[in-house]
């Protein structure tokens, strides 16, 4: 038997192609600012007041300005264009690219499989994520490891700028690392760590718990990821801008 | 207050159809489903349909209306406008039968493809006791209609007939996890969920949790899980290793 005959791709009559199309352009606006800054190698740290940009943390090679590399600098200066963060971004990247969400967001918005609901895909084949390379999404419990570490350098980071007074950096440092550290405990991977993959809460209350809280921040998992993505780069604007003495840090204490 | 509505319904069966115009009386307060009636009524009486309790739960009136995956007695008319011609067409994913009727027997055989509740052997029935923490995460989708409009959304089998033979879909995958998760079943389900009933194939795209009637969080809450415990098991050496030391379950 044969499917009904409908040649229309889809007969939606709604913009479906909006939500795909703003959502390419901030990956695409948000991916060019942080290419460029990543590049750039420079004003990631304002020596006077201690700011230092989370796209730079942590800065571990000799060509870091010394007082920015919180954790010393194990590796030798990079050669070429390549400049600190391209040690910690494959981290980062790595994690928000296998992220369930993003998975959601770039599949329908960039590769269109499907670039909305009930609206045809384009491709001829389709295997989803059961071979290489998307197989490799099962990754993302390493890469949610690897950012909680980052995300407590990061912490790290923001404690110390507070031993140098008050300012408006000391605020933006701190808002960018409690969406982060919303953004990451609120990650699928983290609820099923916490309590998930548990089939008796009853035997673990603790975790029973856990897994209830996370749950609440799960919910917000999509808003959470455009903000801390949105102001971790609001966030390296304002250092590079203080940095650079575009602008000067407005201060409240000292 | 009603009004003459433009509709374009599809009409057909497997050996070809098409869209055909009607002009119908439309009254305050009614759904979809009503105006189909009164088409068969006043105008096509040989137009077929299926539903049963118009009241959302039966899950019998799965349809495309406006090109979106709905039940036909759920879609208040007064989300449209009076100008708007709404198109109504049967469910894309299955074989037609005739006009807005579906064949939905693929759906029935991916339910037969899942190995039933296994409760412990030393366990009669009458016996089972269970703390409510430990259900409710099932009793979720405990809630489907199995309206299959999520089968049917599902870009997997939707744009692909052909990887029919290998996934299950949501509204399957989502039964395993529900008998994964449940706390007096001991059947091993994650090997499954991927190798028997295709979970790989699924994207997490979301569309089914965007269409279900019942607003069940299938993806997040069936299907990512299951990825999960996927991972788990194949994936994550730290987790094997807490395993080997700890021997937990
Ligand atoms: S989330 Fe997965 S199962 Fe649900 S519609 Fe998308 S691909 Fe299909
Ligand atoms: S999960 Fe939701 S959409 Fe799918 S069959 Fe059940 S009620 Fe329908
Ligand atoms: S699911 Fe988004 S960060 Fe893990
Ligand atoms: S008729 Fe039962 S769900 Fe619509």
């Amino acid at each position: 038997m044969a499917r009904a005959q409908i040649a229309a791709r889809t007969l939606r009559t709604d913009r479906w192609w909006l939500p795909p199309l703003t959502t390419f352009a901030g990956l695409l606006l948000i991916s060019i600012y942080a290419a460029f800054r990543t590049f750039q190698g420079d004003f990631y740290w304002v020596d006077q007041y201690h700011y230092l940009t989370p796209m730079y943390s942590p800065c571990l090679s000799e060509e870091c300005v010394p007082a920015a590399s919180h954790f010393g600098q194990p590796l030798p200066a990079l050669p070429g264009f390549l400049t600190p963060p391209v040690v910690i971004i494959p981290f980062l990247l790595g994690f928000r690219i296998t992220c369930y969400y993003y998975r959601k967001a770039y599949y329908r918005a960039a590769w269109a499989s499907p670039p909305a609901c009930a609206v045809a895909e384009p491709h001829a084949k389709y295997t989803g994520e059961t071979r290489f390379p998307l197989i490799a999404q099962n990754l993302h419990r390493y890469f949610f490891y690897a950012a909680s570490i980052l995300l407590c350098v990061n912490i790290y980071d923001t404690v110390l700028a507070f031993g140098t007074g008050l300012g408006l950096g000391n605020l933006i440092l701190l808002v960018n690392v409690s969406l982060l550290a919303a953004y990451t405990l609120s990650c699928h991977s983290c609820r099923h760590i916490a309590g998930g993959r548990l089939k008796h809460f009853s035997k673990h209350p603790v975790r029973y718990w856990m897994w209830t809280q996370v749950s609440k921040l799960n919910n917000r998992h999509m808003q959470l990821a455009w903000a801390s993505l949105i102001f971790v780069c609001l966030t390296d604007l304002y250092v590079a801008l203080v940095a650079s003495e575009t602008i000067s840090d407005l201060r409240f204490i000292n | 207050m009603s009004y003459q509505g433009k509709f374009r319904v599809w009409r057909g069966d497997d050996s070809g159809g098409g869209l055909e115009d009607f002009t119908v009386e439309v009254n305050e307060g009614e759904v979809v489903l009503d105006i189909i009636h009164r088409l068969q009524a006043t105008q096509a009486p040989d137009l077929a349909v299926r539903w049963n309790c118009k009241a959302g739960k039966c899950g019998s009136c799965s349809a495309e209306v406006n090109g979106r995956p709905r039940l036909l007695c759920m879609t208040r008319m007064s989300i449209f406008e009076e100008a708007e011609t709404i198109t109504v067409t049967p469910m894309r994913t299955f074989p037609i039968i005739r006009d807005l009727v579906t064949d939905v027997s693929f759906n029935y055989t991916k339910a037969r493809e899942v190995p039933s509740f296994q409760p412990p052997k030393d366990l009669a029935p009458g016996e089972y006791r269970m703390q409510q923490v430990d259900v409710e995460r099932s009793q979720e989708f405990r809630k489907c209609i199995e309206c299959f409009l999520c089968q049917n959304t599902c870009h997997v089998v939707r744009d692909h007939e052909e990887n029919k033979e290998a996934f299950s879909g949501p509204r399957f995958l989502m039964r395993v996890a529900e008998l994964e998760m449940h706390p007096l079943d001991t059947a091993d389900r994650v090997d499954q969920a991927q190798d028997d009933h295709g979970l790989g194939y699924c994207n997490i795209t979301k569309c089914c949790s965007e269409v279900c009637p019942e607003h069940i969080h299938i993806t997040d809450n069936a299907l990512i899980p299951m990825k999960e415990r996927v991972a788990d098991r194949k994936y994550d050496p730290i987790v094997w290793l807490g395993n080997k030391l700890f021997r937990r379950s």
